[in-house]
């Protein structure tokens, strides 16, 4: 069978961390991460940008209605997900808007972490 | 050379066409503000450059290029950076000329991307398009600086985070999002000539800044007639700004205001620029408002006023845009075009309407009614419910000395 574990923290808490602290956790995953590789269970995984770049995109009327910021409807609970490729926000709100349930819930586009070219010392 | 005149004026351009160059508002801000320095250093001795707008571009873009390699950052967007600023010699190329020109569209498309929070998208486009300080963008909507400060650093840390991209739209999306650009335009217009908190009523910069935008937009993208209507609109409404308070600050009424002191020029222009909307064929929300104001500008006197052409335009913009404001003054057309009790009867039926019980014009305009009427005692109730629901204390004001007439008249 397959699962999507989803991970929830308090985003303002990760950002309160020290660089070191913030690295020990990065080497964390990345050992997690290779070992679910060996043993064969990964399949996806990466960290998302803060709910700050988050766009939330609704269809209704056939008109596309975007908020900024995350999803935060209390009717409606996750339903399902796409990975894709966008060369930009526009590009990955149009693919949104064509989910079938845009028209009648939200779709939430939230760019993934881009790492970075290593800071001077 | 006046600099703050051609900060104001040209800034935004220039800064539009640096951030496509640089590919970072930030680093494009600072960058124009090095050259700027630059300039005021250099300019008074050495003489003003034939070409000022490339020459700060290329001061602020080898600025650029020196602070990155100091920093050592060779991504590739900055050897990109690099190679064009080694090519580029001024003045510009033809090809640079064009892009240059489409600069303030991509400019003012990004800042109002609809991915941005509207609040947002409003204060990114008077501090980058306009050149208006924090500080000012601050004080004229009664925020904290440090607040505002907050807000432009997320939008622009939006604007790079989530790949907002810095183009002008496509063509089959280009009028949707022009209509985001216009309401950002219509609020900053509104914000200035009627304050939603606080005393003053009137922020002229303001004004000049939306209709200097909708001017802008009219001239770059001429085939809309929305920007005609809108510009018509905010030409009207302005022309008024002289007659609409007192030496003491208090509101005066349309009805009451001395006409002389209406710019005649901005009717003019503001009429025309209507006429030519609404001749394409468009009747669209900004040109039909624009006409309304265009009937009352007009009017020698408020007693000459075509109050049943407003009913009718009402009607139409109602059919455009249904909107329960839009009723209520639809109903005060009517009730100006007589007989009062109709436009009351349909007021009446509106306070029912949940969506309006903040509203404070709306038990203002059923007190005005029925102080005309003679019925004081409800006037009174209706006066009272309007000063609960007000913010504006220029507004506030007003309604108190409402208030105190109906007592002076001796019924209550």
């Amino acid at each position: 069978m397959q699962y999507l574990l989803l991970i929830y923290d308090e985003e303002q808490v990760w950002g309160k961390m020290s660089q070191a602290e913030q690295g020990k956790m990065y080497a964390e995953y990345g050992q997690f991460g290779a070992e679910i590789k060996q043993s064969g269970n990964h399949v996806a995984g990466h960290q998302l940008q803060p709910t700050a770049t988050a766009t939330t995109v609704r269809l209704r009327d056939g008109k596309r209605l975007l908020t900024d910021g995350p999803f935060a409807e209390t009717k409606e609970q996750l339903g399902g997900f796409y990975l894709v490729n966008a060369k930009d926000l526009d590009e990955a709100i149009a693919i949104a808007a064509r989910i079938p349930s845009a028209r009648m819930g939200s779709i939430e586009v939230r760019p993934l972490v881009v790492p970075q070219a290593p800071k001077p010392a | 050379m006046d600099f703050e005149k051609h900060y104001r004026e040209e800034s935004g351009r220039i800064l539009a066409t640096l951030i496509r160059l640089l590919g970072d508002f930030d680093l494009a801000e600072e960058m124009l503000q090095e050259a700027y320095t630059v300039a005021l250093q250099t300019w008074p001795a050495q003489g003003i450059p034939a070409n000022p707008p490339a020459w700060l571009v290329s001061t602020a873009r080898h600025k650029a290029i020196d602070r990155l390699r100091r920093e050592q950052r060779f991504a590739v967007k900055q050897v990109e950076i690099a190679k064009t600023a080694e090519v580029s010699v001024s003045p510009l190329s033809e090809f640079e000329e064009d892009m240059f020109q489409d600069d303030p569209l991509r400019l003012i498309f990004t800042c109002c991307h609809p991915a941005l929070a509207l609040e947002s998208q409003v204060a990114l486009t008077l501090r980058t398009v306009c050149g208006i300080t924090t500080e000012e963008i601050s004080s004229a909507f009664l925020i904290p600086p440090a607040t505002m400060a907050q807000r432009l650093v997320r939008a622009k840390r939006k604007i790079r985070d989530a790949g907002i991209p810095y183009r002008i739209p496509a063509q089959e999306s280009l009028a949707s999002r022009l209509d985001a650009v216009l309401l950002v335009v219509y609020l900053i217009f509104n914000e200035g000539y009627l304050a939603s908190k606080g005393s003053a009523l009137i922020r002229s910069d303001l004004c000049a800044e939306a209709i200097r935008l909708a001017r802008v937009l009219c001239q770059l993208l001429p085939q809309y007639a929305e920007t005609q209507g809108l510009l018509g609109l905010l030409l009207l409404q302005d022309s008024r700004r002289d007659a609409r308070t007192s030496t003491a600050g208090d509101l005066i009424l349309l009805e009451e205001q001395d006409r002389r002191l209406w710019h005649e020029d901005q009717i003019e222009e503001g009429s025309q620029l209507t006429r030519q909307a609404l001749r394409r064929g468009y009747t669209g929300g900004y040109a039909l408002q624009a006409a309304i104001a265009a009937v009352h500008a007009h009017a020698k006197t408020a007693e000459e006023t075509d109050w049943r052409q407003i009913v009718g335009l009402y009607d139409l913009l109602l059919r455009h845009q249904p909107s329960p404001i839009i009723e209520v003054n639809r109903a005060i057309a009517i009730a100006m075009a007589g007989p009062l009790e109709t436009g009351l009867a349909l007021l009446d039926d509106l306070e029912r309407r949940e969506e309006l019980s903040e509203f404070h014009l709306l038990p203002a305009a059923r007190a005005d009614l029925l102080r005309r009427l003679r019925r004081i005692g409800e006037a009174e109730v209706a006066y009272r419910r309007a000063l609960s629901l007000c913010s504006n204390e220029i507004e506030c004001r007003f309604l108190r000395r409402r208030l105190t007439e109906l007592g002076a008249a001796g019924v209550l």
